[in-house]
């Protein structure tokens, strides 16, 4: 939910107060941390594909901060894409739990091993399985925030994806439901443009201006915002939350974020030169002599300290065991005569 | 008797009222219509989607997730295929989440051919269906059976995708669903709207109990000791048909094997069966390569080929890219009662 508020500063930050904006920065650096832990582990051969959020923590950790967390409809449903690492951590996801899929062990709280990182699901928050196919998750939206809609309350569906995948017929999907005339729904369409889909800059194949104007179409609340500024990630979407929690109606929220370890370890994962929005934040919080750069440096040790010390236990964690793959594959055990073989 | 497409409205009605269903939705399935084979008619939570079976689906998959119970309709099994990655994330989440998550969700699609349907009315997706691991998958073919695979489906915590035969939703029943009037005509008064303006018109329900035919039990529609016949949905009454001419004329015991459920399959009936009778014919109407019967065949070879008399055969669809909308090119493509006949001929006739 919404931190209370207490202007301390007024200026960039608006009426967030100091304690707020260092839980914001301390979150951010974890992410930050984290991913950079994944990536390497990548690299050194302890976990295998990596893709994540490093760049989109301003906008992710405002989110996470903010979302009416519990299970069941009369909580907020998220239907996330990859790149919501800082998100799940506001939330107080813990990082060792993303090492765990990195290094794809038995532990692994979100997919037993089964799945590439970053790809979450937590069913007592209400956090649905993030998939690899993108914009899917647009489409399972539908479902979750008519949910929301049917259920007395003030909760909402909160979905998240990239500017490539708005090309999909999901997103569009999204759109015509979320604004029936029948039943409109409390749904936060989030898209994070970091002006590529993988390797093909979104110039060369959307004509949209913005990716906002979509909502033009069904006369939605829409707004295109700088998702590398926390202040102004977090009042957007303090706004558009309470926008969807108050009208049960949708809004479409354009954030436009840096992408700072391209898309995937696909490609290299090496830090590009785009804007870093700790880095941004780091800069005005100093300016306006909220924190020093030794209160950041010891944010960043302790984060450090921290995944170095998750990093450390999770080596010690077993694989799974190969009989799991039998688990779940439907809800109830498997009859004994479905086929195991895998041949003759 | 009610026919099938009045026992899966009547199955949903139960549900409804009883299972916890309060969203049954996809094109036409709300007033006025109550979908395009009237499955959906009067139903209280019945209503409208967008023509979007992308967001069909989808809202069946998020619905599911947050415990709800719905019922999806697909308009025509052959409009399926630009879901399937849907289906397919529907049909993973619970083993992907590492058991975590239920996705209890039906999705009902009329399937096959019978209704000279052309090209996209006609298709089967049973070979699609069992590829996606984690879907159950079930297909009656009597209004009975309907009705009790339908309150199954709705019960479970798993994606059911429910396949209607096309060609038999209009055939009457020989069982009576627990509940059903015994004349016909006083459930067609009460349940079916009327021609013309329906808007002030409301089902009056019989009061229908529960009937729940467990998902992965097959049945022996016509018990036999000389041959064994698998199938299901549309082929299963005429394959029971010939095996009954068969008795009648003295030219056969066949043993008819109405699998009802494809994905999980009775594996112990079906291989009871062979056991008995060492002939075997695995019937459908999907196309002949990469065959759901072709599975079922080679696992009869890998585990019964000792108890076999005569090698086993298939009798599917010819593998063209659609079904043609001339009877003579239909009838070419797909099953006809006469190959039955003449396949289960062939299978008793073979010298052991």
């Amino acid at each position: 939910m919404a931190q209370s508020s207490v202007a301390v500063s007024g200026g960039p930050f608006g009426t967030m107060d100091k304690a707020l904006l260092l839980k914001i920065h301390a979150l951010m650096v974890r992410a930050r941390v984290l991913e950079e832990r994944c990536i390497k582990m990548g690299r050194t051969g302890e976990g295998y594909f990596w893709i994540g959020g490093p760049g989109e923590e301003a906008f992710n950790v405002s989110l996470g901060l903010q979302v009416k967390k519990g299970q069941g409809p009369r909580y907020d449903y998220l239907n996330l894409h990859y790149r919501n690492s800082a998100t799940l951590l506001a939330m107080g996801a813990a990082t060792i739990d993303s090492i765990r899929q990195m290094r794809t062990v038995a532990t692994d709280p979100y997919t037993k091993g089964r799945n590439f990182v970053n790809h979450y699901c937590v069913p007592e928050w209400n956090v649905v399985p993030v998939t690899s196919t993108i914009e899917t998750q647009y489409s399972s939206a539908i479902g979750t925030a008519i949910a929301n809609a049917r259920t007395p309350g003030d909760a909402v569906t909160i979905v998240t994806g990239g500017d490539g995948g708005t090309a999909e017929g999901d997103f569009h999907s999204c759109l015509v439901w979320a604004n029936r005339p029948v039943l409109p729904l409390p749904i936060l369409i989030i898209v994070v443009n970091n002006h590529y889909a993988i390797s093909v800059p979104e110039a060369t194949q959307h004509g949209e201006k913005k990716i906002s104007d979509w909502g033009k179409v069904f006369g939605m609340a829409a707004k295109t915002i700088d998702g590398n500024d926390v202040a102004e990630s977090y009042a957007a979407i303090q706004e558009a939350l309470a926008y969807c929690r108050k009208e049960r109606k949708p809004y479409l929220l354009e954030a436009v974020c840096s992408r700072l370890h391209g898309h995937s370890s696909a490609s290299g994962a090496n830090r590009v030169n785009e804007p870093d929005c700790i880095a941004i934040f780091e800069e005005k919080l100093a300016a306006q002599g909220i924190a020093k750069k030794e209160d950041f440096d010891k944010v960043w040790t302790q984060a450090l300290a921290e995944v170095d010390a998750a990093h450390q236990q999770v080596k010690k964690e077993p694989y799974p065991a190969p009989d799991t793959i039998w688990d779940g594959v439907y809800f109830e055990s498997l009859p004994s005569s479905y086929p195991r073989k895998g041949g003759s | 008797m009610a026919n099938m497409v009045q026992a899966i409205r009547l199955a949903l009605h139960y549900g409804e009222e009883n299972l916890g269903v309060k969203e049954i939705f996809g094109e036409d399935v709300g007033p006025p219509l109550g979908g395009v084979f009237t499955a959906t008619q009067g139903l209280r939570t019945a209503w409208n989607s967008p023509l979007d079976e992308r967001g069909i689906v989808g809202a069946a998959m998020g619905l599911a997730w947050a415990g709800f119970r719905p019922v999806a309709e697909i308009q025509f099994v052959d409009y399926i295929f630009n879901v399937i990655d849907l289906l397919k994330l529907a049909a993973n989440a619970t083993w992907t989440s590492g058991g975590r998550y239920k996705t209890p969700m039906v999705v009902m699609t009329p399937t096959g051919s019978g209704i000279h349907g052309s090209i996209y009315h006609s298709h089967s997706f049973d070979s699609i269906a069992t590829k996606l691991h984690g879907m159950k998958v079930v297909c009656p073919s009597t209004p009975l059976d309907a009705y009790g695979l339908m309150i199954s489906a709705i019960k479970d915590d798993n994606p059911v995708l429910f396949l209607k035969p096309k060609a038999l939703l209009r055939v009457k029943g020989e069982e009576l669903i627990p509940g059903e009037p015994s004349d016909e005509k006083e459930l067609r008064s009460m349940i079916d709207a009327p021609i013309g303006d329906r808007s002030q018109w409301k089902p009056r329900w019989p009061d229908v109990k529960e009937y729940a035919i467990p998902i992965g039990q097959g049945k022996i529609s016509k018990p036999g000791a000389d041959a064994t016949v698998v199938t299901h949905g549309r082929l299963a009454p005429v394959a029971l048909e010939v095996a009954k001419a068969f008795a009648a004329a003295g030219t056969g015991d066949v043993e008819v094997v109405d699998m009802r459920s494809l994905v999980p399959y009775d594996w112990e009936l079906i291989k009871s069966s062979i056991k008995k009778t060492g002939r075997v014919l695995f019937l459908n109407e999907e196309t002949e390569i990469t065959n759901f019967g072709e599975h079922l065949f080679r696992r009869t070879v890998d585990e019964l080929f000792y108890d076999l008399k005569v090698r086993p055969r298939l009798l599917c669809g010819k593998a063209t890219p659609g079904i043609g909308l001339s009877p003579v090119l239909e009838y070419a493509i797909v099953p006809q009662k006469t190959d039955v006949e003449r396949a289960l001929r062939e299978l008793l006739d073979e010298p052991a």
